[in-house]
């Protein structure tokens, strides 16, 4: 099993202009490892990352769009894998990091921890689906996962963290939104 | 019916649409709502000056929306009047508190038209414009022909101020 800090170390190597969406604990842990203007942080409702990544992507289909969501956030939209296929975004990116738990709300388990993500999101439509459980394996095909014409899935098997402090007032802060405009259309 | 009042109870769907596409709207983000299916929708659906972006769930519209505004490609959202009540929380972060241009054409459904919406029969309308009126976000009526004129520059609006708007469509567009 992967930790999810490990995961975005690998996955930030790899990322230059690209924006990158996430959510809770996966917002914390990557604006923590990669703090950059093109973090896309103010979400407003959970499970909504996604539908924010389409709309970046929609909007710029020259640039490609990276999201890191949490497994709870997927269940509270998972109609959006249906929308994302059919809306058919190449350049979007879809990471899920999979613990099996609302982390961010008390670390309680989902109502089934082990379901399958990149199952749903191949029946869905995605484009290119893969599902790493080996740090390793993730490092040696980040690259190429990224290359993919999307919509690209991808579940992160990875332990649950340990308690985060989850400052929102940092992360939501207006200057955040400013700052990501400004970045994103430069 | 006389003819005055025959000549108000209409509202063309084509109208809509073409304050829609004034309004430099390039996106239609739906759920599918009875009210607005045949006269909107539909046309919508054919309609090549418009990408239409259909979504399972409605409060989908919000996050897609705010994506599109960092570019600044204007959407509007179609949906019914259930919907919006489901996307609350959506519109509560992201419209209001992050200030976000949302613009939602809400369909009323199951409203008589001939009512406001507060007297309406349905007690799922009638809520709509004091939740609207709670939340701080500006509505306006589309009931005839002589409202479509309020489309256009209430879109402008939004997006020229980075506020919410919604569109609550009570009658169903011909």
């Amino acid at each position: 099993m992967m930790k999810r800090t490990e995961c975005f170390r690998v996955l930030a190597r790899h990322i230059k202009n690209e924006p990158v969406v996430s959510t809770y604990s996966s917002a914390f842990e990557w604006d923590a490892i990669n703090p950059r203007d093109l973090n896309y942080l103010s979400i407003g409702a959970m499970g909504l990352d996604t539908s924010h990544a389409l709309g970046l992507a929609l909007g710029r289909p020259d640039k490609r769009v990276v999201v890191l969501q949490g497994d709870g956030s997927l269940l509270m939209n998972l109609g959006s894998l249906t929308t994302i296929a059919a809306a058919a975004p190449e350049n979007l990116i879809h990471f899920v990091a999979h613990n099996g738990t609302y982390e961010a709300n008390g670390s309680h388990p989902l109502p089934d921890p082990k379901i399958d993500f990149a199952a749903m999101a191949r029946a869905a439509g995605y484009a290119a689906v893969f599902d790493f459980t080996d740090l390793d394996v993730f490092t040696q095909q980040v690259a190429h996962v990224l290359e993919q014409d999307g919509p690209v899935f991808a579940t992160l098997r990875v332990e649950p963290s340990q308690p985060l402090t989850y400052d929102y007032k940092r992360i939501y802060d207006p200057a955040k939104r400013r700052a990501f405009k400004a970045a994103w259309q430069a | 019916m006389d003819a005055k009042t025959s000549a108000a109870a209409s509202l063309s769907g084509a109208a809509i649409i073409a304050a829609i596409k004034a309004s430099g709207v390039g996106f239609i983000l739906s759920v599918p709502d009875i009210t607005t299916s045949s006269g909107l929708l539909a046309p919508i659906a054919n309609d090549n000056a418009l990408r239409l972006i259909r979504v399972c769930k409605e409060d989908e519209c919000v996050g897609i929306a705010s994506g599109l505004s960092y570019s600044d490609k204007r959407a509007l959202i179609l949906i019914q009047h259930t919907g919006f009540l489901d996307s609350i929380n959506a519109l509560r972060g992201i419209a209001v508190e992050y200030k976000q241009p949302i613009c939602m054409m809400i369909g009323l459904l199951q409203h008589d038209p001939e009512v406001v919406p507060r007297a309406s029969p349905s007690y799922g309308v009638r809520i709509v414009e004091p939740i609207l009126e709670a939340m701080g976000i500006a509505y306006h009526r589309i009931s005839t022909d002589a409202d479509v004129g309020k489309i256009t520059p209430a879109i402008e609006t939004a997006y020229r101020d980075s506020q919410p708007v919604a569109f609550l469509i009570a009658r169903s567009p011909s």
